[in-house]
């Protein structure tokens, strides 16, 4: 038996209520991080330019660790120069 | 060395018979892009890396042609670094697991006991007051979970959701791609957003109840 723990239960229940009609799956995503991270690394409103690539992001989490590590690449890159 | 290439030098050294500078600038540049991005929160060795950098130089020289030029090359190339990565990372970390092992058989609408993992479920009362219980939610979620998810979305959602297992991993022991099942739940969260929200369930509640708890 499963016993869930109240997080994670109100975890499954935002992502479920804030599901959209309209979605982008993980290969639409993936085509499109690239441009999303830069976005991010410039300090712009990423979230506001590509709202679907944000949107997957805050509901998948497979490609969010994915970006996250990206992101933190980058960045270490940038500074390191 | 850091090399300051375009993308169009990069994509002129690395088309055709690749430019051996170019690619080793490339490795050493993802390699210690990967060291940064996983040395700290994942148990990997520095072959590990190299195995992880090399794969990726096979992925990018392969599809060199579909890079559209919307980042820099460098931000690409690295994104691919990092997927291949989080592929074998993610592989090797759940190698033993099988679904089984997370949803046993049976969890179909017979309440047969012991075996469903739906057994947070108490009993499946109608929730009438607006003021929702953590215990009324667990109720109300299992039973939507049971009564609108086929089999397949129902497996998905518990190994995505509540065991966190990556979504490509749950999707290789499916027969199908990451993409497919990501599809798959979004039905499922679509359906089960649908019937929640004709129960009365509001994110207010999850939250409101969750401070107290
Ligand atoms: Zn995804």
């Amino acid at each position: 038996m499963i016993s869930i723990e109240p997080k994670k239960l109100q975890h499954m229940v935002r992502d479920i209520l804030s599901t959209q009609s309209i979605e982008i799956g993980c290969d639409t995503c993936y085509a499109q991080l690239d441009q999303f991270v830069e976005l991010v690394l410039e300090g712009k409103d990423a979230s506001v330019a590509m709202p679907l690539v944000s949107a997957h992001l805050d509901v998948c989490g497979a490609c969010r660790e994915e970006f996250e590590a990206l992101l933190f690449a980058l960045r270490s890159l940038s500074q390191q120069r | 060395m850091v090399s300051d290439r375009t993308n169009e030098a990069w994509l002129a050294a690395l088309r055709g018979s690749p430019d051996p500078q170019a690619v080793t600038d490339l490795r050493d540049r993802l390699l210690r892009g990967l060291r940064y991005a996983l040395k700290q929160h994942y148990s990997v060795t520095e072959s590990d890396l190299e195995d992880f950098v090399q794969d990726a130089l096979v992925r990018i020289l392969d599809n060199v042609e579909s890079f559209r030029g919307e980042s820099m090359f460098t931000t690409w190339a690295q994104k691919i670094a990092i997927r291949a990565a989080f592929s074998e990372l993610r592989r090797k970390r759940w190698a033993n697991i099988r679904l089984q092992d997370l949803v046993p058989e049976g969890t179909e609408n017979d309440d047969s006991a012991e075996t469903s993992p739906f057994d947070w479920i108490a009993s499946a009362e109608p929730t009438p007051e607006h003021h929702i219980t953590q215990q009324s939610l667990r109720d109300v979620v299992a039973q939507v979970i049971r009564d609108e998810l086929t089999d397949l979305q129902r497996q998905a959602l518990v190994a995505v959701i509540l065991h966190e297992m990556p979504i490509e991993e749950v999707a290789r022991r499916m027969d199908t791609n990451r993409n497919a099942l990501y599809k798959l739940l979004h039905d499922a969260r679509q359906r089960l957003k649908l019937r929640l929200e004709s129960q009365g369930v509001t994110v207010e509640d999850v939250l409101e109840d969750f401070g107290s708890e």
